[in-house]
C-alpha cells in the first residue's frame, strides 16, 4: 500500500481531497451540521460522487485498455435495479404489514405476499411476482447480486465480443447495441420490472425512521467511501506490470499477443471489474436519486460518460473524475434552471436548451486544444513546481 | 543438430491468388538461416503462418522435439511454446519506457491473474539490465521508448525478443533503415544469438546476409527456389533471373 502511494502520488492527495471535501459537505448539511447545503444539494453531491465513481470505471476500460464502451450505463443500471428490487420489496411489505395487523384475523404468509405483489405491480396490470424478484426479500443476496448481474452481462458480452476479436468503432456500436436492447427490454409492462414506471420510492429506506436530511448524509458517507476505495483499486490495477500490459494492448495489440500474453483474457478482466464498479456505482446512485426507470439505460447516457471522461483526461484516473464531478454538475446547474438567462434583444438564451451547444463546444475545445483534457493541466501544473 | 521446426507443403490462397505454394522449410537448433526473395515471394506470410496470425490451407507445420502441429494453437499459445517475431517496422510500446518494454517481455507466467499479483523480483531486474546491456541501452532504462532511435528501437525489440527466451526467433528486416555501426551492432546481436537457438533472418540487403555468413533459403512465388550458401545461390542462374537480375 505504502509503495503504491509512493509510486502514484495522485492517490494519496485525491483520498485527502475526497475525505475533505465530503467532511465539509457534512458540517454544512442539515442532517449534521449548519444547513448551508440543503438536503436535496447533499443528495446532488452524494449522486455526483457515484457518477465520478463510474467514470472512474469508463477510464479503467477505455483510458488504460483502449476498449471505448459505449453501454457503461447498462451496468450502471443495471447495478441500481438490483438494490431498488429490495428495496422496493422491503418497505412495500412493511406498509403493507402496518396496514393488515389491525385487522382481526391475521393475514396468512401467502395473503401477505399477493397483497405486496399487487401492491408493487398493479401498475403494470399485475399480480403476482416475476421470476427476477426470487430473491428480492433478501438484502444480502440483493447485494450480491449488485455485483453478480452487471459483471455475468460483461463477462458474456465481452466472452462473445474480445473472442471474436471485434475491436474500435464496431465494439463500440455493439456496446451501444447492448444497452439499447436492454434498455427497450425494460421498457416492457412484462418483463418483469414495471416498465416504463420503474422502480421508485428508492429513497425511503425500509425500516429506517432517519429523516432524509440524516439518510441523504449517510448515501454522501457510502458514495465517498466507494469512491475512494474503487480509486484504490484502480490505481493498484494499472500499477505494476498488469497496468504495463494493458497498457500496451491499447497502444498496440498484436503486438502484445505475439509477446505471448492472452489478450482476450486481459480485456475480460478489465471489461468485467469495470462493469462491477459502475454496478456498484449505479446502487449507491439510485436510492439517492429516489427513482429508477429503463429511460437511464438510454444510448446517449453511456456517450456522455464517455465525453465527461475524455474532458476530464483519460488514462490517469482522476481526470475522469474531475471531468464527471465538472461536467455533471454544470449540466445540473446549467439545466435546473438555476443559470440566469441570456436576453440577446429579439432571441433569450435560455440554458436549458443551450447548455448541450455548450457542452459540445467545451468537447470540441478540449479535444482540439487540450487533447489530455483537464487532467492534463494538472500534469502540468505539478510538472512545473517539480521543476 | 535436431531440427526444430518442419514445414512441409504448405500452401495458402488470399482470393485466388496463391501467395504460398507447396512450401517446405526446415531449421535446426542452433542455426542461422536467412531468407531472401523478391517481394511478393512469401517471406512475410511464411512468417505469419509460423505464428499462427495465417491458416494454412493445407501443410503441416510441425515443432520440436515432441513433434507438436502448430496449426491448431493460438498466436499466445505458440510464442508461449518458444518462437518469438520482430516485425519489419520497429514495434515497441512508445509511451512506455524501455525498462517497462523489457519487464512485458519477460519469459514468466502470461496468465492475466498471475501478471496482476505479479511483483517484480531481483532476478528480474538484473536480467533486464544484463539485456538493457546486451542491446546497448543500460542508459537509456528509464527512457520513454518513443524517444529513442530508430536503430535503438530495433535493438530494444531484439531484445524483448530474447528477454521471451525463445527457441526460434524470426526476424523481419532488422537491418532495415539502419546506418552502418547500427547494421554491425545487429549482425552481433543476431550472431550472438543464434549460439544457442535458431534464427530466420528475412532480408533484402545482401551485403547484410553476406554478413550473417550463413545457409540461405531463396523464396520465389511462394515456394523454395533454391538453398544452399549464398554463394552457391547466387551462382544459381534461376535466382539471377527472378530476383538478382532485375
Amino acid at each position: 500500500m505504502g509503495k503504491l502511494f509512493a509510486e502514484n502520488r495522485s492517490v494519496p492527495v485525491f483520498l485527502m481531497i475526497l475525505a475533505a471535501i465530503t467532511l465539509a459537505i457534512t458540517v454544512m448539511s442539515e442532517g449534521y451540521g449548519t444547513g448551508a447545503i440543503s438536503t436535496s444539494l447533499v443528495k446532488t453531491l452524494g449522486m455526483t460522487l457515484c457518477l465520478c465513481l463510474i467514470a472512474l470505471a469508463m477510464d479503467l476500460v477505455w483510458g488504460y485498455c483502449g476498449i471505448l464502451s459505449l453501454g457503461h450505463f447498462a451496468f450502471f443500471a443495471l447495478g441500481g435495479y438490483m438494490i431498488g428490487m429490495w428495496l422496493m420489496y422491503a418497505r412495500t411489505a412493511d406498509t403493507i404489514a402496518a396496514a393488515q395487523a389491525a385487522q382481526p384475523i391475521p393475514p396468512t404468509a401467502v395473503e401477505l405476499n399477493d397483497a405486496i405483489a399487487v401492491q408493487i405491480f398493479g401498475v403494470v396490470g399485475g399480480d403476482s411476482f416475476p421470476w427476477m424478484w426470487a430473491f428480492s426479500d433478501s438484502l444480502f443476496l440483493q447485494l450480491a447480486l449488485v455485483v453478480l448481474a452487471p459483471g455475468l452481462l460483461a463477462f458474456v458480452f465481452g466472452w462473445l465480443a474480445f473472442r471474436s476479436r471485434v475491436t474500435g468503432v464496431y465494439l463500440s456500436i455493439l456496446t451501444q447495441a447492448m444497452t439499447l436492447a436492454l434498455s427497450l427490454y425494460l421498457f416492457q409492462n412484462d418483463t418483469g420490472l414495471r416498465g416504463n414506471n420503474g422502480l421508485s420510492g428508492l429513497q425511503n429506506l425500509p425500516g429506517v425512521e432517519a429523516p432524509q436530511a440524516l439518510t441523504s448524509v449517510w448515501f454522501l458517507w457510502a458514495s465517498a467511501l466507494a469512491l475512494g476505495l474503487g480509486y484504490l483499486l484502480c490505481a493498484w490495477v494499472v500499477s505494476g506490470k498488469f497496468g504495463k500490459v494493458v497498457r500496451g494492448i491499447r497502444d498496440d495489440e498484436p503486438r502484445v499477443r505475439f509477446l505471448g500474453y492472452p489478450v482476450e483474457g486481459f480485456k475480460l478482466f478489465i471489461f468485467v471489474l469495470s462493469a462491477v464498479i459502475a454496478g456498484i456505482a449505479g446502487a449507491l446512485y439510485y436510492p439517492q436519486a429516489g427513482i429508477i426507470n429503463p429511460d437511464e439505460l438510454a444510448p446517449i447516457a453511456s456517450i456522455y460518460l464517455a465525453v465527461w471522461v475524455a474532458i476530464g483526461g483519460r488514462g490517469r484516473l482522476y481526470g475522469a473524475v474531475i471531468g464527471a464531478a465538472v461536467v455533471s454538475l454544470a449540466s445540473t446547474w446549467f439545466t435546473g434552471g438555476r443559470a440566469p438567462d441570456i436576453p440577446l434583444g429579439g432571441y433569450t438564451i435560455q440554458w436549458v436548451d443551450w447548455w448541450t451547444v455548450l457542452l459540445g463546444l467545451g468537447f470540441v475545445l478540449v479535444t482540439l486544444y487540450a487533447p489530455k483534457g483537464l487532467g492534463g493541466l494538472i500534469d502540468l501544473m505539478s510538472r512545473r513546481k517539480d521543476a | 543438430m535436431s531440427t526444430l521446426l518442419e514445414v512441409s507443403g504448405v500452401s495458402v490462397t488470399f482470393d485466388g491468388y496463391r501467395a504460398i505454394n507447396n512450401l517446405s522449410f526446415a531449421i535446426g537448433e542452433p542455426e542461422m538461416r536467412a531468407i531472401i526473395g523478391p517481394n511478393g515471394a512469401g517471406k512475410t506470410t511464411f512468417m505469419d503462418i509460423v505464428t499462427g496470425k495465417t491458416r494454412p490451407d493445407e501443410g503441416q507445420v510441425i515443432w520440436g522435439e515432441k513433434n507438436e502441429s502448430l496449426l491448431r494453437k493460438s498466436e499466445a499459445q505458440i510464442v508461449q511454446a518458444g518462437i518469438g517475431r520482430k516485425f519489419q517496422r520497429p514495434t515497441v510500446f512508445e509511451e512506455q519506457t524501455v525498462y517497462d518494454n523489457l519487464q512485458v517481455a519477460l519469459r514468466k507466467d502470461r496468465g492475466p491473474l498471475a501478471v496482476l499479483l505479479d511483483r517484480p523480483t531481483k532476478a528480474d531486474r538484473d536480467r533486464i539490465e544484463e539485456l538493457a546491456g546486451e542491446i546497448g541501452l543500460s542508459d537509456h532504462l528509464d527512457t520513454i521508448a518513443g524517444t529513442i532511435s530508430h536503430g535503438q528501437k530495433q535493438w530494444l525489440e531484439i531484445g524483448m525478443l530474447l528477454a521471451q527466451e525463445p527457441r526460434l526467433l524470426l526476424v523481419d528486416e532488422p537491418a532495415a533503415g539502419m546506418t552502418k555501426e547500427e547494421r554491425d551492432h545487429t549482425t552481433d546481436l543476431l550472431k550472438e544469438a543464434a549460439k544457442t537457438r535458431a534464427v530466420v533472418v528475412v532480408e533484402h540487403d545482401m551485403e547484410f546476409v553476406r554478413r550473417l555468413d550463413c545457409k540461405v533459403t531463396v523464396l520465389h512465388e511462394g515456394s523454395v527456389l533454391a538453398e544452399g550458401t549464398l554463394d552457391h545461390v547466387t551462382a544459381d542462374q534461376r535466382v539471377i533471373d527472378v530476383y538478382l537480375g532485375r
